[in-house]
């Protein structure tokens, strides 16, 4: 195997030492077309994020004459006083950061710690439990939304932070992450723990859990996004406007009181805002997401 | 689970404090039983005979007995959290969609009335508005399910290729570029969608830009299919042909039926591709970069062409990743929810009604939560249905029989043992997103 992938990487050279210009031409108008379909896509996948971006900062008559503009004429923060102003905007948002941060916080103990006993350790019914959570993770959300509701009214949760935060505190496609990658750790780390004294909790807290430390952003980093962006649930969970968290109170503009077709700055600052946190989030470990993609591909 | 960490330090797999020092060569070598081997490691030394029952049981209970109790307290926050809020829901659920409960009381409660199998009956069998809604919602969601998962499967792929070129300069920011929408929050993003399939908004002002008067998206209720047939001249869509108007199938009309997705859906269709195209190139991606390259070095010097080597070398190979696409694009796109309460709440013209939105606008807006539980478990069986038939369609023929069939064995999702885990992180992320 070696030696043929070693003769294999050497032959394509040949190639280059006897292009004839036609050859080199057409290779030439392959990556010039290339390039040109990538831009255009980027361009349709960006475009919009600079039209939500532009149109935040217009008028409003501004904004409905000409939506198509980058560049706001005249220019105004108004849509942003209005948003602080006018609306619950600042409430929706320390709802939001208090959910998205207990819930992120809960996920990521409650998954890898399910998520490691159900790799390492040997007790009955592991196999049975895990085989639950696969079937579990193939629940479609949206079927859950209506059942959800009934043990929360049921409870009597409905309306309470209790009812946004606890129900989601666990994830089963979390703990089915956090199991695959501790399944990856070697052995002699846990027997070394072992030997020298460590208790089961001390092993996997201070010497398997840092040893997977890529999973554990992973699934902090979908947590994060998934209770910041979290929506569908919100609409079962709570009614009352102080319980609202920043895509509850948003879709709430665009369908409630506002109505359609107008305030668009306002609205579209409003979404800006919501988004800010999460692209952020995206632009730091983004990096780290993808590296950790190839990565993982040596288990093959 | 301070209990467990006080515990006196007795390595498992281990004889007691005699083994301390004097274990030999045996005892450190031995996998115990945190190695996951199923079977206990024999023992050298003292002891009754290895394999003798007796011997078997204590060396059970020594090596998995303190493991057993911790391993039931490190899942049982998960057990609690996801039987209250998901097992034990499901079941209510279930009852529930057997009564006419209005959202007063308890469902529970002796007054509830019961009404058997006639939620159900009437989303199929009885003639009437609940069978209506829900076969027109049925239908506009088909033919989203229709146009989405082959537009995202299709530009997910191309995307990926493109931007997995060797010689691509800029792939970081292309990656990029595409991936962003996926991780927005879906309202924030129908908003701005929202404002730019406003009648006079970016969209149309881009359209008229090249010369094209585009349509009032969101108020327009008109089928595509319709749309077309009428241009063509084949039918005229204000006085379609009796044999189409007057014909009836589950309460919708043929005319009905064939509508195609409205122009209102159309919106909503690019947005979702626009979405979810991002994720599902990350996934391509991962698998591209995990192909061996000599493959396709060999089938250079063999002579392939580019389209060839692309058809018989590269495809071929990322089955597992097209696989997990299309079914992950079939479970979600039968969920979509987020979209349409924002952008359109089902209108116009009931065109853009989805079930999942009909069961959620049936519980909490006309308080007949019995008709919408039972709306959410037909669309539960429709969501495992198409999985199953897309599994079924697209099994390996070549696996020798008696390996893993396409149900797969229920321990051991079907796409573990070929994806690399980030894919399988991304998509068990991804299949989350309603």
């Amino acid at each position: 195997m070696t030696i043929t992938s070693v003769h294999l990487r050497r032959t394509p050279a040949p190639a280059k030492h006897a292009p004839d210009g036609s050859t080199r031409g057409r290779r030439i108008a392959t990556r010039v077309a290339g390039y040109a379909v990538l831009t255009m896509f980027a361009l349709i996948f960006i475009y919009p994020f600079i039209i939500q971006l532009a149109n935040t900062f217009k008028t409003e008559p501004n904004a409905s004459s000409d939506p198509l503009s980058p560049i706001p004429h005249p220019f105004t923060d108004a849509s942003f006083l209005r948003i602080f102003d006018g609306t619950d905007f600042p409430r929706w948002m320390l709802n939001s950061v208090f959910v998205t941060i207990v819930v992120t916080i809960c996920r990521v103990f409650f998954d890898s710690l399910a998520g490691y006993a159900l790799a390492r350790l040997h007790f009955r019914g592991r196999k049975t439990l895990f085989a639950s959570v696969i079937a579990v993770m193939a629940v479609p959300g949206v079927v859950l939304l209506i059942p959800k509701f009934l043990v929360l009214n049921q409870l009597g949760l409905y309306d309470s932070y209790t009812a946004l935060i606890l129900p989601t505190i666990v994830d089963a496609a979390g703990i089915f992450i956090m199991k695959q990658s501790f399944e990856m750790v070697p052995y002699e780390m846990e027997e070394a723990a072992r030997i020298d004294g460590a208790g089961i909790f001390r092993t996997y807290w201070s010497v398997v859990l840092p040893m997977v430390r890529p999973a554990v952003l992973t699934l902090t980093i979908l947590s994060f996004q998934g209770s910041w962006n979290e929506f569908p649930f919100t609409l079962v969970a709570v009614q009352s406007p102080q319980y609202f968290t920043l895509p509850r109170g948003v879709a709430n503009l665009v369908s409630g009181s506002l109505g359609a077709g107008t305030q668009y700055p306002l609205k579209l600052g409003a979404a800006l805002l919501a988004t800010i946190p999460v692209a952020i989030l995206f632009f730091i470990f983004q990096r780290h997401f993808v590296r950790g993609a190839n990565e993982g591909g040596v288990k093959g | 689970m301070t209990t467990t960490s006080n515990d006196p330090p007795v390595p498992p797999g281990r004889s007691g404090p005699s083994g301390e020092g004097s274990g030999g060569t045996g005892t450190l070598r031995q996998r115990p039983a945190v190695s996951g081997a199923r079977v206990p490691v024999r023992q050298r030394g003292g002891g009754p005979r290895p394999g003798s029952s007796a011997e078997r049981r204590r060396r059970y209970t020594q090596i998995y007995g303190r493991q057993g109790s911790a391993g039931w307290l490190f899942v049982l926050p998960a057990i609690v959290i996801l039987g209250i809020f998901l097992l034990v829901p499901i079941l209510m659920a279930l009852f529930v969609s057997f009564t006419n409960w209005s959202g007063l009381g308890s469902p529970f409660a002796s007054s509830t009335p019961l009404v058997g199998a006639s939620n159900y009956t009437h989303l199929f069998t009885v003639n009437g508005l609940a069978r209506e809604d829900f076969m027109t919602s049925i239908r506009n969601n088909f033919y989203y399910v229709l146009l989405v998962v082959p537009l995202q499967t299709v530009l997910s792929l191309g995307l990926a290729l493109i931007v997995n070129g060797r010689l691509l300069r800029g792939k970081g920011f292309f990656r990029t570029a595409f991936y962003f929408p996926s991780v927005t929050s879906s309202v924030a993003i129908s908003v701005v969608f929202l404002f730019m399939f406003l009648n006079g908004g970016a969209v149309n002002a881009l359209l008229h830009f090249f010369g094209i008067n585009g349509p009032q998206w969101f108020s327009d209720p008109r089928g595509v299919i319709q749309i077309i047939l009428g241009a063509i001249g084949v039918v005229d869509p204000n006085n379609p042909p009796a044999v189409l108007a007057n014909s009836h199938l589950l309460g919708l009309t043929t005319w009905d039926w064939i509508a195609g997705p409205s122009v209102a859906m159309c919106a909503i269709i690019a947005l979702v591709v626009w979405t979810t195209s991002g994720t599902f190139m990350l996934m391509f991606l991962a698998a591209l970069q995990n192909l061996p390259i000599e493959l396709d070095e060999a089938s250079m010097i063999d002579g392939a062409s580019r389209w060839q080597r692309l058809r018989y070398v590269t495809l071929p190979q990322l089955k597992p990743t097209l696989f997990l696409v299309i079914t992950l694009g079939l479970i979600g796109t039968w969920q979509v929810f987020d979209q349409i309460y924002v952008m359109s709440q089902g209108n116009p013209a009931k065109t853009t009604l989805t079930p999942a939105f009909l069961s959620y606008r049936t519980a909490f807006k006309d308080f007949n939560y019995g008709s919408g539980a039972a709306i959410s478990f037909v669309l539960f069986l429709i969501i495992v249905l198409m999985t199953l038939l897309q599994r079924w369609i697209m099994r390996d023929r070549d696996r020798p029989p008696g390996g893993r069939r396409w149900f797969g064995r229920p321990t051991e999702p079907p796409v573990e043992d070929e994806l690399p885990l980030p894919v399988v992180a991304l998509a068990v992320g991804e299949a989350r997103r309603p």
